[in-house]
């Protein structure tokens, strides 16, 4: 009983680590950017592009690396796009945003069906396009340990490089934000920039930093989901991620730490929605998977509401930085 | 000339002219990249919306869907207010149009079930800002990421809905059984005489869209209502001095605007799908934001928007008809370049044009 308790337990703990990670590394890319100013609800359309960069690319080529690579390429493209939208012209974040995913939905679409013909899909990634699960040292000998051998064995081992990535960036995002010059300065000029400006540190580069910090991790998202997860660029296959890590990213209150724990819960509601799915939960019934979809976001509102807690962003997100004129 | 000053007719006229052509532009690039000759898009584009009167019904039919959310993210611009969730509160909107057509269709005529259907959709529409409004007035979360949030939540909740509530029995499809006569507006085909407008599904809600340009029109520049929300828009600070309440506005505000964009759901439901089915809005609520961006936030400004908006609806389908390379996604491609530039980067060509004029002007500046 215990047994087979654990080995359920284990699976949905699986694959909340696999759904959490892309939700991960989104989240992390918005960190970066929002803690300097910039607010992106372009997470999506990075994330998107990514996608189609590193399944067309790890398609033609057969390299995951490569794929990886253009990926994170098409997501720099996009995040400087917002950069040059939203530093240097001081437009409206919030509509670059929008400008930005609906660019990413269009073009990926559009591209993909001209250049592969198969309805905005990329075809089926050959074995080495694609990252592979890695077996962690010693995973079959301890498989027979009681308790910490499945757990071993089956949650931590066998996850492709990026899963255990996107963990690893959580300690270095803290590091860097938290422990470095650059870090420092990235969250005062989120606070106040008229300050780092005062200082002599340019917050044009700072922020330009920091969006292309955004793009990276944006583009490893996004290359996750057509190259590690799945095997292939599928249309839309993003289906609102970006706007889920843009919910956790706040439920986090723009912490590192509390991001990863916050994808985790997210990944692990959308773990259990899918295990469940057709399925009585005992002594509740029937709970419609919608259910299960809506929750992050009716979690994130109850947290804005102030009822968890108070979310208070980075003081200066969302305002454009104009340097006075003497 | 001061610096930054520029005259009425560049601010409002050669900019967003520029910026479209700009935007144009790259869409045309884009069209070069797959392997298609741009000019010839633009023909079929132009004639497929424009050429003939089915085609220009089609257009009309997308814009009465467009006018009705730019409408709503420009209520909401006049008070400062970003209402991004245009497109959850079209689809609970839906709910509302929906509930009236099918308790009534049965038993009235179409102009007897009108007013409860308008009244329906502006509720739902308008009741699902409400949160995000509330929110935002007295606990200071901000509206984008709130009404971001009730998008997914509605989109989730009209899901739930539709398969396993109040889907036609029997049936597989996520939608409500059909309407009869009496849930079903007029198309404006059977209004006017001849058989001008074809098949195409342009209906009287482009007549109720007009007439809440003209009271969005009212509201806004000619009651005290409107003045209130245009004080707490400029300078919220001020407003608060001048006896304004932030939380009223903010709510009131809000809920306009959600009204406006439930009332979309007049045209989709029962202007022309004559049921409520899952996704309906399909971004309408989205381009809502480049509609109103466009239209500086003016239902004059807006009305054009949306023609051109519809135009590109109308034509793009045509032109993935006629050139099966260029898919209706380049309608969104086009959308979204749309959004950037006459959006994000509204003041690209400012500078430029700042120094232009006041080179062209210095002249007659040392006259004096």
């Amino acid at each position: 009983m215990f047994e087979t308790y654990l080995h359920t337990m284990i699976l949905i703990l699986d694959s909340t680590v696999r759904l959490s990670t892309p939700l991960l590394l989104a989240c992390l890319a918005g960190l970066y950017s929002e803690r300097s100013g910039i607010v992106d609800i372009g997470l999506e359309g990075k994330m998107l592009g990514a996608a189609f960069g590193a399944g067309a690319v790890g398609y033609m080529t057969g390299n995951a690396w490569l794929g990886l690579l253009a990926g994170i390429g098409v997501s720099i493209f996009l995040a400087l796009l917002h950069g040059f939208a939203s530093i240097t012209n001081r437009g409206n974040q919030i509509v670059s945003g929008v400008a930005i995913n609906f660019l990413a939905a269009g073009l990926t679409a559009l591209l993909g069906q001209s250049w592969f013909r198969q309805g905005g899909r990329t075809p089926p990634l050959p074995k080495e396009g694609r990252f592979q699960d890695i077996e962690l040292p010693f995973a079959e000998q301890v498989e027979t340990v009681p308790v910490i051998g499945p757990i071993y064995s089956e949650l931590l081992s066998g996850h492709n490089i990026l899963v255990y990535l996107a963990f690893a960036a959580v300690p270095l995002t803290w590091w860097i934000l938290f422990r470095t010059r650059f870090g420092l300065r990235l969250r005062a000029v989120g606070e106040n920039p008229a300050a780092v400006d005062t200082a002599g540190i340019s917050v044009v580069w700072l922020r330009y930093r920091a969006v292309i910090a955004c793009g990276i991790l944006c583009g490893v998202a996004g290359s996750y989901l057509s190259i590690a997860q799945s095997s292939g660029f599928i249309k839309d296959m993003t289906a609102g991620r970006g706007f889920i890590a843009l919910a956790a990213l706040i439920f986090a209150k723009w912490k590192p730490g509390n991001a990863m724990l916050a994808c985790l819960l997210f990944g692990f509601l959308d773990a259990v929605a899918i295990r469940l799915q057709g399925q009585e939960i005992p002594g509740i019934g029937d709970v419609p998977v919608q259910f299960f979809q809506a929750l992050p976001y009716i979690l994130t509102v109850i947290l804005l509401a102030g009822f968890i807690g108070k979310a208070i962003p980075p003081k200066a997100s969302g305002v454009p930085y104009l340097k006075e004129r003497t | 000339m001061s610096a930054g000053q520029l005259p009425r007719w560049v601010d409002f006229g050669l900019i967003p002219a520029l910026n479209l052509i700009a935007a144009f532009f790259v869409s045309g690039l884009v069209v070069l990249l797959i392997g298609e000759n741009p000019l010839e898009a633009v023909e079929i584009l132009l004639w497929g919306s424009l050429g003939y009167g089915e085609g220009i019904g089609f257009t009309l039919f997308n814009a009465t869907s467009f006018i009705f959310t730019g409408l709503a993210v420009a209520v909401a611009f006049h008070a400062g207010l970003f209402n991004i969730g245009g497109e959850g509160q079209a689809y609970v909107g839906g709910l509302g149009v929906a509930f009236a057509c099918l308790a009534l269709d049965r038993y009235v005529p179409w102009w007897v079930t009108l007013p409860f259907a308008v009244a329906g959709g502006a509720l739902f529409g308008a009741a699902w800002a409400l949160i995000p409004a509330w929110l935002q007035a007295t606990r200071g979360s901000h509206i984008v990421i709130t009404t971001i949030m009730f998008n997914f939540i509605g989109a989730a909740l009209m899901g739930y809905l539709l398969v396993d509530v109040i889907a036609k029995p029997g049936s597989m499809q996520p939608e409500t059984r059909t309407f009869e006569d009496g849930g079903r507006l007029p198309l404006l085909d059977n209004l006017i005489p001849g058989d001008f407008f074809g098949t195409s599904q342009v209906n009287l809600s482009l007549v109720i869209a007009l007439i809440c340009c003209f009271l969005v029109w009212a509201l806004i520049w000619r009651t005290r209502l409107g003045y209130e929300i245009r004080t707490f828009g400029a300078n919220p600070t001020a407003a608060v001095y001048a006896g304004i309440s932030p939380v009223r506005i903010t709510i009131v505000t809000m809920l306009i605007s959600g009204a406006m964009a439930g009332l979309m759901a007049i045209n989709e439901i029962m202007g022309a799908q004559h049921r409520l089915l899952i996704e309906f809005v399909a971004g309408y609520g989205f381009v809502g934001i480049a509609v109103a961006l466009m239209g500086r936030a003016h239902p004059v400004g807006i009305v054009l928007a949306a023609i051109l908006f519809g135009m590109l609806y109308q034509g793009g389908a045509e032109l993935s008809f006629e050139k099966p390379a260029i898919t209706r996604d380049m309608i969104i491609v086009i959308q979204g370049l749309v959004i950037l530039f006459a959006g994000a980067l509204e003041y690209m060509f400012r500078p430029a044009l700042v120094q232009l004029f006041s080179f062209a002007g210095a002249p007659a500046g040392q006259a004096d």
